[in-house]
């Protein structure tokens, strides 16, 4: 199939559309507005629903109604309305209903901005709300991967029950490029609905699906269950990223568009002389601990790099678990960190690193290479 | 001995649409009674099987062990949304909240409001006691001027703590609500105009009329601190003046559905 240009959050809409999603309901916020919008023109015109609610309250818990219907659903929102929507994502969770959302970032707190951020990393893999809640997390890189994610997230959502957000930034959301579309799958039959879906108890004792689970034995086997889909999530789903990790001495580790850039950073920091790698995680939870965690026991030093206040940073320091100096740099407010500082950041590492004084492998040249300019970032 | 029970008539009957189970309602508690009605409603109109229920939070968050319908139980004031996003994926299903007074006038005043903008075909029993009955008698919205709450011990005083809500009247004028009236089981008579009501109400979802509304006056005895008896007659006495009975919205549509309820009576 040929490539086409699309705009991220319309590319991610028609994912959906191809994934056969019935029904998406959403309200206007940036930087993510254009898929509400995709989605008004074109739901009506396969014939599914498309909603807008009266607040980002509305629409999670109109996702939550259909959602408990077997329908598949899906919402999309940016950081503000993601704040809302946490109370309806802890409901869904705890009634292990299946729901895509997608989240592209802006800055915070409180309203911030509109530029690109990553400050919903903790509202999104810590904890959906209040009560132990988690969600399979993605965080696109590119719009590729972006549609790829959107497109599979229904089938994931259904085999476990649960969330699956994909994380994106204002970039992802914004961008343009070159995407191969999936093909187009036909929605849910009546047959395929599961087997616990309110679609009215015909012929059949009544189903219920709720939250509420009044006894503390109840609701801990409750918890169990949720836990013991979480743990499989964990075995089978976590995904990650490297670049140039095999002879690697420092560790780049980014998720989404940061991890992106660091290619380009990465790149220079080479030029440069720094056997500098990069891990880029694809699910942020869960986590690729493990693997981060044998990188670590390779390299010298590790730097983190977000568009936050060191968020990623705690779970990387974690997975690291002391067997190397971690260092983090981050931007805020929107500011989008570019190669050339990252590689900065990477020399000054890498100078910083205790023992016999390290040096870049190129014959002599210290610091970074001159200021390039980075695809990545222009795209 | 056993008795012939074929040669009686069977005057009174659990409704299909109700499970076999005890209530958690307090005594003479009239949230049991108001789901009685919806659960003949149901049944008379032979909806049973594709009807779903949307159970709020407050006393009734157990409603759905209480009807024998598909269920779930929304955030608080949450189930119109809940409800929207069921029926708009299943327009075939007949699908219904049954919310209190906190849980649809307060926290979820926004959710039902546009709920009704939108013309939803919904059903909503909207239970009005005056208080939070759940949480132990706090103030509702709708509790009376004057009226003392563990959270309005001094008397509710509208300068401070706001007036009491008319609800029926305020979705009355939405212009997506197709019918909207205030209801009592406070005596038998009203009861019965309560079930007719109710009815009607899922009638006009059943037509696809828009969003219909029963707001029901219920008695809450524990925490109005009354008897069963006293509290039946301070719904009349007390609450009925500041809440009068009567249809607020019929829309042309919706007579001739009162009519045919009315005469089934
Ligand atoms: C978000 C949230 N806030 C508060 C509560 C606590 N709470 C539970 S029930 C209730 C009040 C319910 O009162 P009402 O809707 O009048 O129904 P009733 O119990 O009187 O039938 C409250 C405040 C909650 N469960 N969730």
């Amino acid at each position: 199939m040929a490539k086409e240009l699309w705009k991220g959050n319309e590319a991610m809409a028609e994912a959906a559309l191809r994934a056969g999603v019935e029904a998406y309901f959403g309200y206007p916020i940036t930087p993510q507005t254009e898929l509400l919008e995709y989605m008004a023109r074109e739901m009506p015109k396969r014939g599914r629903v498309f909603l807008q609610a009266e607040s980002e309250l509305g629409a999670i818990n109109m996702l939550y109604g259909a959602a408990c219907g077997g329908v598949r659903c899906m919402s999309s929102s940016s950081s503000p309305g993601i704040s809302l929507m946490t109370e309806g994502l802890s409901y869904i969770a705890g009634t292990e209903v299946p729901v895509v959302l997608v989240d592209i970032m802006r800055g915070g707190p409180g309203l911030g901005n509109i530029q690109p951020s990553q400050g919903d990393y903790f509202q999104m893999t810590k904890s959906l709300g209040h009560g132990d809640a988690n969600a399979l997390v993605f965080a696109p890189s590119s719009v590729q991967e972006a549609v790829d994610m959107v497109y599979n997230a229904f089938d994931l959502a259904e085999k476990y029950r649960c969330v699956v957000v994909i994380l994106g930034d204002g970039m992802i959301g914004q961008m343009m490029e070159p995407v191969e579309m999936p093909p187009e799958r036909p929605p849910l039959t009546e047959e395929q609905r599961p087997d616990w879906a309110l679609r009215g108890a015909k012929g059949r004792p009544p189903r219920i699906l709720t939250s509420l689970n009044l006894t503390a034995e109840g609701l801990e086997r409750a918890n169990q269950r949720i836990q013991a889909r979480l743990a499989e999530i964990r075995k089978n789903e976590v995904r990650w990223e490297e670049e140039m990790t095999a002879d690697a001495d420092l560790l780049l580790v980014a998720f989404g568009t940061v991890g992106r850039i660091c290619k380009s950073a990465l790149r220079l920091a080479r030029q440069a002389g720094y056997r500098v790698g990069l891990f880029r995680p694809i699910t942020v939870w869960p986590f690729p601990e493990q693997r981060l965690h044998e990188l670590a026991g390779q390299v010298r030093g590790i730097l983190v790099v977000e568009m936050n206040a060191g968020q990623m940073l705690l779970d990387v320091k974690a997975a690291v678990a002391g067997r190397a100096p971690v260092r983090f740099y981050g931007r805020l407010g929107g500011v989008v960190p570019l190669p050339d500082e990252i590689a900065e950041q990477v020399a000054s590492l890498a100078a910083s690193l205790p023992g016999d004084g390290y040096r870049p492998a190129r014959n002599g040249h210290q610091g970074v290479a001159p200021v390039v300019a980075s695809a990545a970032v222009k795209a | 001995m056993s008795t012939d029970l074929s040669q009686y008539e069977v005057v009174y009957r659990r409704p299909e649409a109700l499970t076999e189970v005890y209530t958690h309602y307090c005594p003479g508690c009239t949230h049991g009674l108001i789901h009685r009605l919806v659960a003949e409603a149901i049944d008379e109109l032979g909806i049973r099987e594709r009807t779903i229920a949307v159970a709020p939070v407050g006393c009734a968050v157990f409603a759905y062990n209480y009807f024998n319908v598909d269920g779930c139980e929304a955030p608080h004031g949450r189930a119109p949304a809940m409800a929207t996003g069921l029926k708009r994926t299943q327009p075939d299903k007949i699908v219904f909240t049954y919310q209190g007074d906190g849980d649809l006038a307060a926290i979820g005043t926004n959710e039902i409001i546009h709920a009704a903008l939108r013309g939803e075909n919904l059903t909503v029993i909207f239970v009005n006691n005056a208080n939070y009955g759940m949480t132990g008698g706090q103030m509702a919205p709708t509790t009376l001027a004057g009226m003392v709450t563990t959270s309005s011990p001094y008397g509710r005083d509208p300068h401070l703590a706001g007036y009491p809500m008319r609800v029926a009247e305020l979705i009355s004028v939405l212009p997506g609500a197709a019918y909207v009236v205030r209801r009592s089981v406070h005596d038998v008579a009203n009861v019965n105009k309560t079930k007719a009501a109710i009815k009607t109400a899922f009638m006009v979802q059943m037509e696809g009329l828009g969003l219909s509304l029963v707001e029901v006056l219920s008695s809450c005895p524990t925490n109005w601190h009354m008897t069963p008896v006293e509290a039946l007659r301070w719904i009349e006495d007390a609450m009925v003046p500041v809440f009068p009975l009567g249809d607020y919205k019929v829309a042309e549509a919706v007579v001739p559905l009162t009519k045919r309820t009315r005469a089934a009576r």
